[in-house]
């Protein structure tokens, strides 16, 4: 009988193209997502090297990090926002990359494009030039961050040269409470783990709790991995992943969506093989969360406090939360629930998919928005706007109070003109609370779509366990 | 990419951990199309006050630390966005290599792919360096690659581990494209046996 191996090392195996006794291994890549930040310097370096892109089919842009997000038909007021985005539209033509453009009915957030496409599939190595692009592991794919130039290389190579990274096996037992989403459980596994907790490692996601996710919440567990440090965060594909891939545009049909199937069938991991790590997280104990300070693991109960001085055990890490309390304008001792906002940004590759927009609307329905408040809700992309219209959420959110916007990266990073001024507050669906991560001198509280419409609506954190649905 | 062997520099302490590359060079310079000329915004929340003006107390903005080259920091450092923005601002503003605890994956991957070395010490050992730095007179390290050890002629001394391939990339300056595609038979073989699946090919040319 053969090893058994994990997820990961069939992965791995599968897309060994050579391998020195260094133990680099040269990976074929099976699908590079491209968008208009991290990419113009790869091109031109492609150009000065008088290198071809590949294999443009395996390579597909889109724009979306400084996208505006208001009404497509207006202009980009921001000429060098514009430049970056006429440069990708140059490049993709010259190399022959396939692009969903600033007009297309496709457009949105690399991470969440790929997967509703159906372009992310079971199996393949998937990076981008961007950290998150640990979102595509929902789906049993080894998927990974990486820079300009690793974004150069794969363009001219279609592979990377990488070291293996160690295994972690995140066992999540028992079940997630009401009100308790996979942003929660993100939120807690690196509240325990740290935010460099991972770092070196490629995690799988393991237990009944990951079972029961849907495939959407499966890409918001994902999504956060690299905010503990990992490599890659991955889940084994099952009946869920098969079902929602069956018939998308680029997944496979007929007689190769039958052979796919059997392929992903023996992806997940053998029983009894072997991690570097295993660690257990206890789904049961955790609640609806909200971030204080300025990393994603300065996290508390929304039913808290922020954390008193004297239960940092070290001297550093006193003086780093003094810091992040200083920034935050927080003081030690306070009630979750009675720190106001300013603004609410129901968004990113974190939670801007369907089901999270219809979670926040389901609170917002019939409410209107704290007059001190301004929330937006951004679609992750385009076909998520045109979905929720459908089932009329936009409407819920006008009516609310809410802006409905177009899709793209929006006020996650604030490179377009979706800001925080300096000294608002806001709650927030993305994934960073970094200082200045959202505007300069802004300060992000993370939380869940549900959280954040609720925090919209009473003009503070509110525990959405008590709301009254309307 | 050019040879790493050996350099010496003086030393600039910024003793925080979990630096996050968002203050390394925050999302608003991002937007250039080149690689260069980033060095201006290098921790530029940090290095400047609200509107703009210069921040003295902040530890690049000190007189003794002008001219620095190598940069003693916390652990964790790099972590956040992949974006190599934040490597280009260091190199451009002047910095070879970073010694810290500990870097994030991605931005040390980026850093090797441009020459900029980030040496990985103990806690302990960072710790002192810091001391040393912020004492006195400029205070000046030694890195040297081929040897892995890190020394000051006050007798600072430490060995450091590094990745055999990254380090003899580092020290011969070799181009990491180059070297795959001096590989393009396996490639190509690896792409007979995997060819692109028809559905791709069908949707794109639809
Ligand atoms: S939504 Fe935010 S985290 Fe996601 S890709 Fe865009 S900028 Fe990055």
């Amino acid at each position: 009988m053969s090893r058994k191996r994990t997820l990961f090392e069939k992965l791995w195996d599968d897309h060994l193209v050579w391998q020195n006794q260094d133990e680099v291994a040269l990976l074929y890549i099976d699908l590079h997502l491209v968008h208009e930040v991290t990419s113009p310097q790869a091109f031109d370096g492609l150009r000065a090297n008088r290198r071809r892109v590949r294999q443009p089919l395996r390579t597909v842009a889109t724009v979306d990090h400084n996208v505006p997000t208001t009404p497509r038909g207006l202009p980009i007021s921001d000429p060098i926002a514009l430049r970056q985005i006429e440069a990708l539209e140059q490049n993709a033509k010259e190399f022959g990359v396939p692009l969903f453009d600033i007009g297309a009915d496709e457009q949105g957030i690399v991470h969440v494009i790929g997967p509703e496409l159906g372009l992310t599939q079971p199996g393949m190595t998937i990076v981008c030039g961007d950290s998150h692009t640990s979102t595509h592991g929902a789906f049993g794919a080894l998927a990974f961050g990486i820079g300009t130039s690793e974004v150069e290389h794969v363009l001219a190579t279609q592979c990377l040269p990488q070291k293996k990274p160690k295994s972690m096996l995140l066992e999540i037992r028992g079940a997630l409470g009401e009100g308790v989403t996979a942003k929660d459980l993100a939120l807690g596994i690196i509240r325990q783990i740290g935010t460099d907790g991972a770092t070196g490692y490629v995690i799988e996601y393991g237990g009944e709790v990951v079972r029961a996710l849907s495939i959407e919440a499966r890409m918001t567990l994902c999504n956060m991995s690299i905010e503990a440090g990992a490599r890659a965060g991955m889940i084994a594909p099952d009946g869920k992943t098969i079902a929602y891939l069956e018939g998308r545009r680029f997944a496979p049909q007929d007689d190769e969506w039958q052979q796919a199937i059997e392929r992903w069938r023996h992806l997940p991991s053998d029983p009894g093989a072997g991690y570097d790590k295993v660690v257990e997280i206890d789904a049961g104990q955790l609640s609806p969360f909200v971030t204080w300070g300025t990393n994603p693991a300065m996290v508390v109960e929304v039913t808290g406090r922020v954390p008193e001085l004297s239960t940092f055990s070290t001297q550093s890490e006193r003086r780093s939360a003094e810091r992040m309390l200083e920034y935050m304008a927080l003081e030690p001792g306070k009630r979750v629930q009675d720190i106001a906002i300013d603004r609410v940004f129901i968004g990113s590759c974190t939670n801007s998919r369907l089901e999270d927009l219809r979670a926040a609307a389901r609170i917002a329905k019939g409410y209107r928005v704290h007059s001190k408040v301004r929330a937006m809700v951004v679609p992750g992309s385009q076909a998520v706007k045109r979905a929720a219209e459908r089932e009329g959420l936009d409407r819920i959110f006008l009516q609310a109070g809410f802006e409905w916007r177009e899709s793209g990266c929006s006020m996650c990073l604030g490179m377009n003109p979706d800001i925080l001024e300096p000294g608002e507050r806001c709650a927030s669906t993305s994934n960073r609370n970094f200082e200045g991560r959202q505007g300069r001198g802004g300060r992000t509280h993370l939380v869940n779509p549900m959280m954040a419409a609720a925090a919209a609506i009473a003009g503070h954190f509110t525990d959405i366990r008590n709301w009254h649905f309307h | 990419m050019n040879r790493f062997r050996t350099h010496t520099g003086l030393v600039a302490p910024l003793d925080r951990s979990n630096i996050d590359t968002d203050q390394i060079i925050p999302k608003q310079f991002l937007k250039r199309i080149e690689r260069s000329g980033f060095g201006q915004f290098l921790f530029y929340d940090w290095r400047h006050g609200s509107s703009g003006e210069i921040e003295p107390e902040f530890v690049l903005n000190q007189a003794r630390y002008q001219s620095t080259s190598i940069l003693v920091t916390g652990k964790n450092f790099g972590c956040g966005s992949s974006r190599e923005h934040a490597v280009w601002a260091l190199s451009d503003f002047g910095f070879r290599v970073v010694l810290a605890p500990s870097f994030a994956d991605i931005f040390a991957n980026n850093a090797a792919k441009n020459g900029l070395l980030t040496v990985a010490l103990s806690p302990g050992q960072v710790t002192e360096l810091v001391r040393r730095a912020r004492e006195g007179e400029p205070y000046r390290l030694t890195i040297d690659l081929e040897q892995q050890k890190v020394s000051d002629a006050q007798g600072f001394s430490a060995e450091f581990q590094m990745d055999n391939f990254v380090r003899h990339c580092l020290l011969e300056g070799l181009d990491h494209i180059g070297l795959t595609l001096e590989h393009e038979e396996e490639i190509a073989r690896y792409e007979a046996r995997h060819p692109l699946p028809s559905r791709i090919r069908i949707a794109f040319h639809r």
